[in-house]
């Protein structure tokens, strides 16, 4: 594939898909006919879960989810989880993954989801529902076969809604990363340096969108009062192209700090972008141009009234 | 005459979908050698066709095309569609400084000048077809 970028875009409407299936309300419609309304094989269910408290962590310690952890971590874990699940199961809270059981096991799930992230999606990803199977042979070798497949229901149930709260950490743990990051973005992008008294720059990066382009206009202008800076030098160096709106932007910048008595200096721009921007009529009038940093701020230099000369005492 | 290589189609419908269309659009670029110049010029395109789309079409999608002219130079074809109002006065458009949306006014004609080819297809009320073509002006590596 030529470009993976692309690639992905187009695979990303699967996420809602994705979101849709483990919602909650949608995917447990199907599974109404628990055995809620029966108190006596919640109680033998909860009864089984406490009286075989032991078995149940040892077998579910012994599975791929907690291969990775030490023992005495895993045995921990287990019992964390087996307390809220019988916390889910006395409480009838078995279908609603916001039940205080799952809510109480958070900090389990939550270091499990911990432990895939960073990993190629998929494949890794901790899976709890190979708890289930160990769960249910024990259950199976202990339960009345009348009643065991009501039990059986009912447990399905809980560690179905289980992995439901796992997931949804899991997917918040991502929404979180990707807000976190794009504020980490537009901050990043807009560090007003002072390079003298009263000679401020601001490196220019990336992509200028209109919300990054916005952030780093505002930034300058603030920095241009609380400074008292007279010269402002926009270095464009990072930006890989100069469209219309990026150079609107600047034209736009540059007349607003002007406006506020500080002459702007536009610099960084390379041959290619130089190039482009003629042919695409892009006319940046007045605002003075260098094409390097050093010039703008040599130039800026002049502006204030400084000049940088040979100290010929030390040169030779 | 080119014959086509690959194809890429690319949504727009926000302001994200630009950067999708300029990263494709370099991506295919570059992997035929398009110098750094006609990359720009390229992207640039890209980016202003792009953005036309999305603010003035309402949204729609862009197809790039990878070929090869007949004498093996690599060429890009970059085709915005949008069904948005449609192109009342092409002549107008076309004029340098004149924009209806508070912008500079020289997208459309200044992507017009970047390209090899252009060519514009509009109805108002049915939607409008920006089509633009690049050729790498020293023949592919390898």
């Amino acid at each position: 594939m030529l470009c993976p970028k692309f690639a992905r875009r187009i695979a990303n409407p699967q996420r809602d898909d994705l979101c849709r299936a483990i919602s909650p309300k949608g995917a447990m419609e199907d599974n109404r006919m628990t055995a809620g309304s029966d108190p006596t094989i919640r109680d033998s269910v909860t009864a089984f879960l406490k009286d075989h408290r032991q078995d149940i962590e040892r077998v579910w310690a012994s599975t791929a989810l907690f291969t990775a952890r030490r023992p005495a971590d895993a045995a921990e874990e287990c019992s964390e989880l087996l307390t809220g699940i019988v916390e889910v199961i006395v409480s009838g809270g078995e279908e609603n993954a916001a039940a205080t059981g799952f809510a109480s096991v958070r900090p389990v799930l939550t270091s499990l989801a911990a432990r895939s992230a960073g990993g190629p999606s998929g494949s890794d990803r901790p899976d709890v529902t190979v708890l289930k199977g160990p769960l249910l042979r024990l259950w199976h070798d202990r339960a009345p076969a009348e009643t065991a497949y009501r039990g059986d229901l009912l447990l399905s149930n809980v560690l179905n809604t289980l992995r439901i709260a796992l997931l949804e950490i899991e997917l918040s743990a991502g929404a979180d990363t990707i807000l976190a990051q794009r504020a980490q973005l537009t901050e990043l992008s807009t560090p007003v340096i002072k390079l003298w008294d009263g000679i401020l720059a601001i490196p220019l990066i990336g992509t200028l969108d209109s919300t990054r382009g916005q952030t780093a206009t505002e930034s300058l202008l603030e920095q241009i009062v609380a400074q008292h800076a007279r010269v402002a030098i926009l270095d464009i160096t990072g930006v890989t192209a100069v469209d219309t709106l990026v150079a609107q932007h600047l034209l736009k910048t540059a007349v607003a700090a002007r406006l506020m008595g500080a002459e702007c200096i536009i610099s960084g721009i390379r041959p290619q972008i130089a190039q482009t921007m003629v042919q695409l009529g892009i006319d940046l009038g007045e605002v003075a141009t260098r094409a390097t940093l050093a010039d703008a701020f040599a130039r800026g230099l002049s502006i204030i009234g400084m000049k940088v000369s040979n100290d010929e005492r030390n040169a030779g | 005459m080119t014959d086509i290589l690959t194809v890429h189609e690319v949504r727009i419908n926000e302001e994200i979908d630009i950067v999708h269309v300029r990263q494709a659009a370099r991506d295919l670029a570059v992997s035929v050698g398009f110098s750094l110049v006609e990359q720009t010029k390229l992207v640039t395109a890209a980016s202003e066709l792009a953005r036309n789309t999305l603010v003035h079409g309402n949204g729609g999608r862009a197809r790039i095309e990878l070929g090869r002219a007949l004498d093996g130079t690599p060429t890009l074809r970059l085709a915005f569609t949008d069904t948005g109002p449609g192109i009342a006065d092409i002549d107008q458009a076309l004029t340098d400084g004149y924009s209806s949306a508070g912008g500079l006014g020289l997208g459309l004609s200044g992507a017009r000048r970047l390209a090899d080819d252009f060519d514009l297809d509009t109805e108002p009320g049915k939607g409008t077809t920006v089509t633009v073509g690049f050729r790498a002006r020293r023949p592919a590596r390898g």
